[in-house]
C-alpha cells in the first residue's frame, strides 16, 4: 500500500495487525472521534487469517457470548455497505448455514444449541434429515441424523470487508502503515510507553494487539502472557460455476465446511488435528481428506475442479472463545485475539467492544466471559463446541 | 486502444482501467490487487495475466520489474476434479 504520510514518532493509539479486527477497531475508534490512530501491518492488509478464512458468517454457536457477538455483528454487516459508504461491494449473502449432525449425541447437542440461540433472538431451527435435504437438495443423507439451520447466516467477502473498514477509517484520518513489522514494545512502570518497528519508534499510551495468529508474540513483547496457540488450517477453492448451493454446509463430526460464494466458486475446509505452530503451508494430506469428505457429503461437487489451496492460522484460546480484553498488568495494553477460527465474523463487535474499553465508555455487552482474567481465575467454564 | 478495452485478466474480467483505478487508490502490489479485484485468481491462476500485471505495476509506479513481486504461486498448476483426487486416494488405499 502506497502512503504519502511520514512515519509518526507519536500516536494516541497504535493498533497492531491489519486484518479485520485491526481495521474494525481503527474505524470504531475514529468514528467515536478518537484522533491520532495508527495501524501497523507486517505485510499487507488481510495478509493473515482474515484473507485466508472461509468467509462464513454464522450465529449458530454453543455459548451465549459467541451467539450474542455473532448476532450483533450480523446486524452491523447488514448495514455495513451504507455505514462505511463503501464504493465497492462487500458481497454479503444471507442464505443460511446448514449444520449437519451424524449421531445421537450431536442431535441432543443441536437441540440444546437451538434452544439457546432462539432464546437470544437468533432464528435457528432444528431439522430432520428430510427437511435438510429440502434446503440443500444435493446433500447425501447417508449417515445424517439431524440438522440445524439459520437463514440469516451466510457469506461475506473478507478482502472487501477489510477494504471497506480501511477506506472508511482512512477517511476519518486513521494512518495505515503496511510492510511495517513490530519488533518490540516498551513498558515502563506498568504502562505502555512505545512501539519499536522496522520503520521507527512510535511513542504511545495505548496499544491494541490484533495480530491474529501472532498475538501471543505481541503479548510477549509487552510482558503479557496470553494463553493462545496457533494452528495451521487448510482450505481450497474450485472453479466458479452457476449457482447450485445457497447455504454454507458444515458438519463438526464429519469435519467439513463448504460454501458456494456469490462469485460461483466453492470454498471448503476442515481442521485436522495437528501440532500447534505458525506454519501457513499447504499439504496433500489435507487435499486428500477434503476430497473424500466433500464428495461423500455433497456428491455432485466431486465434478468441480480444484484450482487453488492455501492455509492460515486459527488462534485458539483455552475455551475457544475470543479474548477481547485489557490487561491487569500493563496499563494501555488491549487485545483482540484467540478467536479460534471465527475472528472475521465477529469483527464488528470486536471493534465496538475494544473502542468502548479504550475510551472508558460503558460496555454494550458483558465482557467478563471475554476477559483475559477469566483464565487466571480458572473461571472459564463454558467451552465453545461448534468449531470445525 | 482505450484502457477499459484492454483486458488484463480474462478469468476474472479485469481491464487495464480497473488496474489504473486501484493504482490511483494506492494499491501497488500484486497481492493487494488479487484480493480486491480477483486478478490472477481464476482457473488459469495468473498463468495468463501474471506477467502483464507485474509489468503494469512496474510502469505505473516507475519501478524496475525485478522490484515488483509476482503473486504467491500456490498449488494447483491445473484444475483437478475432487472426484479424481478421491479416486486416486481410493486406489492407493486398496
Amino acid at each position: 500500500m502506497k502512503t504519502n504520510k511520514p512515519f509518526p514518532d507519536k500516536a494516541n493509539y497504535v493498533i497492531i495487525g491489519g486484518g479485520i479486527s485491526g481495521v474494525s477497531v481503527a474505524w470504531h475508534l475514529a468514528k467515536k472521534g478518537a484522533k491520532d490512530i495508527v495501524v501497523l501491518e507486517s505485510e499487507y492488509l488481510s495478509y493473515g487469517a482474515t484473507g485466508r478464512c472461509g468467509a462464513g458468517i454464522r450465529q449458530q454457536w454453543s455459548t451465549k457470548a459467541n451467539v450474542l457477538l455473532a448476532k450483533k455483528s450480523i446486524e452491523f454487516f447488514e448495514n455495513a455497505q451504507d455505514l462505511l459508504d463503501y464504493d465497492d461491494d462487500i458481497e454479503f449473502k444471507q442464505e443460511g448455514y446448514l449444520i449437519v449432525g451424524t449421531d445421537e449425541e450431536e442431535d441432543r447437542a443441536f437441540k440444546e444449541n437451538v434452544k439457546l440461540q432462539q432464546s437470544l433472538g437468533v432464528p435457528a431451527e432444528f431439522l430432520t434429515p428430510k427437511e435438510a435435504k429440502e434446503i440443500v437438495p444435493h446433500l447425501n443423507l447417508d449417515g445424517v441424523t439431524s440438522a440445524t439451520y439459520c437463514k440469516t447466516d451466510g457469506h461475506l467477502n473478507p478482502f472487501k470487508m477489510t477494504d471497506a473498514f480501511y477506506k472508511a477509517a482512512k477517511k476519518l484520518g486513521v494512518s495505515f502503515f503496511t510492510h511495517t513489522k513490530v519488533n518490540d514494545i516498551t513498558v515502563k512502570n506498568g504502562k505502555i510507553e512505545s512501539v519499536q518497528t522496522t520503520k521507527g519508534t512510535i511513542e504511545a499510551d495505548v496499544v491494541i494487539n490484533a495480530a491474529g495468529g501472532f498475538a501471543q508474540d505481541i503479548g510477549e513483547m509487552a510482558g503479557v502472557e496470553i494463553p493462545v496457540k496457533s494452528q495451521n488450517r487448510e482450505i481450497l477453492v474450485t472453479e466458479p460455476i452457476e449457482k447450485i448451493q445457497g447455504p454454507m454446509v458444515i458438519s463438526f463430526s464429519r469435519n467439513i465446511y463448504c460454501q458456494q460464494t456469490p462469485h460461483g466458486a466453492f470454498i471448503m475446509g476442515r481442521g485436522d488435528d495437528r501440532d500447534f505452530s505458525q506454519s501457513m503451508h499447504s499439504t496433500h494430506q489435507f487435499l486428500e481428506a477434503m476430497a473424500k469428505t466433500a464428495t461423500r457429503l455433497l456428491p455432485p461437487i466431486g465434478q468441480l475442479r480444484v484450482i487453488r489451496q492455501w492455509a492460515g492460522l486459527y488462534n485458539f484460546s483455552p475455551d475457544s472463545q475470543p479474548i477481547i480484553s485489557g490487561s491487569q498488568d500493563v496499563e494501555g495494553f488491549y487485545m483482540a485475539c484467540g478467536f479460534s477460527g471465527h475472528g472475521f465474523m465477529l469483527a464488528p463487535m470486536t471493534g465496538q467492544i475494544i473502542s468502548e474499553m479504550v475510551l472508558g465508555e460503558p460496555s454494550s455487552v458483558d465482557t467478563e466471559s471475554l476477559s483475559l482474567a477469566r483464565f487466571e481465575k480458572g473461571a472459564a467454564k463454558t467451552m465453545e463446541q461448534n468449531v470445525v | 486502444m482505450k484502457a477499459e478495452d484492454v483486458i488484463i485478466c480474462r478469468c476474472s474480467d479485469v481491464s487495464l482501467k480497473d488496474l489504473y483505478t486501484l493504482f490511483e487508490q494506492g494499491y501497488d502490489s500484486f497481492e493487494e490487487l488479487k484480493r480486491i479485484k480477483r486478478v490472477g485468481m481464476g482457473p488459469c491462476q495468473a498463468n495468463t495475466c501474471g506477467k502483464m500485471v507485474q509489468w503494469e505495476i512496474a510502469k505505473y509506479f516507475n519501478r524496475s520489474l525485478e522490484d515488483v513481486k509476482f503473486a504467491n504461486m500456490r498449488p494447483f498448476t491445473l484444475g483437478v476434479k475432487l472426484d479424481a483426487i478421491k479416486e486416486a486416494c481410493d486406489d492407493e488405499d486398496e
